[in-house]
């Protein structure tokens, strides 16, 4: 059987996952934080793309689990142990973060930072290494990691592509 | 209307006619600023996903010179200018008569920078105050913020604040057309108008459709 390499796509405040031989990629990342959750030996991968620190900001009945790090990772963990990851064989790959502007609201000012912040506390609580990272900055980035290597592959427009 | 699953066509309607309003005072101001003509429209007021918001701008991954700044007073909200490469080095040339402008260097405009940051002032300007004095609130503009930067990382900034309400965004677009030396008009850029969620009300109060 031949299998056709395919890049699944995560929008803003959105998550899925993808196994060898397809990537997974999400563009355009600026405050917001791309958390990538992966197994190296079962070649499975999961991204996130967060959009706000903590679902307590959330004014809205409708909860959108991807857009928050703390709810998103939490889905996350539980749907790669459904496609039957075990949670120790877990790592961490993040980019993001930066500061796209100077100004903005109360609520926006350090958004991309604080992104960072919330983004690390989860993967500590839940004792998930950070393998490699590249955050803060204030340049937006698009990622694409491939389960097979492992490998984050982090764009910006000044500094060309980067592997992690 | 309680929350934005109650906002009508009829609603819509009516954020369109004000940016047609404010977007006809800021055309007049930019072809002044630039000695070219310059047109405004608002081909659309709707309700987007925000990737479909990325799309708008000319995708998620295009890399565009983005001016930010916040709405503030009666109203709040954010306002976005997003230009093509092409047409905001040729709006840097004209503004700063340095015919030789090029965006070689993105860490360091220098005059670039102040140009198109003092574009977005005239342009925020002269929209809020012909939206002030047709909706009779206070709203005036912050000082505007530049980044060249993918449409994505730029304007997911201004969806930070309605992200905590909804997943869905009230576009009020608006295009920039040019006309060029044969009389040819092309997409310069566009503008968009985002009004925080809280202030639909006080927007469609104050024009008595609530």
């Amino acid at each position: 059987m031949v299998t056709i390499q395919t890049v699944v796509r995560v929008g803003i405040a959105d998550m899925n996952i993808a196994k060898s031989p397809h990537t997974i990629r999400t563009s355009g990342l600026g405050s917001c934080v791309g958390v990538v959750l992966y197994d190296s030996s079962k070649k499975i991968g999961g991204m996130v793309h967060v959009m706000l620190p903590d679902s307590e900001l959330g004014k809205s009945t409708k909860l959108n689990v991807a857009k928050f790090a703390d709810t998103g990772i939490h889905a996350m963990l539980e749907l790669l142990k459904s496609e039957g990851v075990r949670p120790f064989s877990i790592k961490a790959k993040i980019a993001g973060g930066a500061q796209m502007f100077q100004f903005g609201s109360n609520d926006t000012i350090r958004i991309g930072p604080r992104n960072v912040e919330a983004v690390k506390k989860e993967l500590k609580r839940y004792s998930i290494p950070i393998v490699a990272e590249d955050t803060g900055g204030s340049s937006g980035r698009t990622i694409e990691f491939d389960p097979e290597t492992s490998i984050l592959h982090v764009r910006t427009v000044n500094a060309g592509t980067q592997k992690i | 209307m309680s929350s934005e699953n109650e906002i009508t066509e009829m609603h819509l309607d009516v954020l369109k006619e004000i940016g047609n309003i404010g977007a006809a005072h800021a055309a007049t101001s930019l072809s002044q600023l630039l000695g070219q003509k310059i047109d405004m429209r608002v081909p659309n007021v709707q309700l987007v996903t925000f990737d479909e918001m990325f799309d708008l701008a000319g995708g998620s991954e295009k890399v565009v010179a983005g001016i930010f700044l916040r709405i503030e007073g009666d109203v709040t909200g954010t306002m976005f200018f997003v230009l093509t490469i092409e047409s905001a080095t040729q709006f840097i040339r004209k503004l700063t008569m340095d015919p030789g402008f090029t965006f070689t260097d993105m860490e360091d405009l220098g005059m670039g920078a102040s140009a198109l940051q003092e574009l977005g002032n005239i342009l925020s300007g002269s929209y809020l105050s012909a939206l002030s004095d047709f909706t009779s609130l206070n709203i005036y503009p912050t000082v505007p913020s530049l980044s060249i930067d993918m449409v994505g990382a730029i304007v997911s900034f201004g969806l930070i604040e309605v992200s905590q309400y909804s997943d869905e965004v009230i576009v009020i677009e608006t295009e920039i057309l040019q006309e060029g030396e044969q009389g040819m008009t092309s997409l310069a850029g566009h503008f968009f108008l985002l009004p925080d969620p809280p202030s639909y009300r006080t927007i469609f109060n104050s024009l008595g459709v609530l």
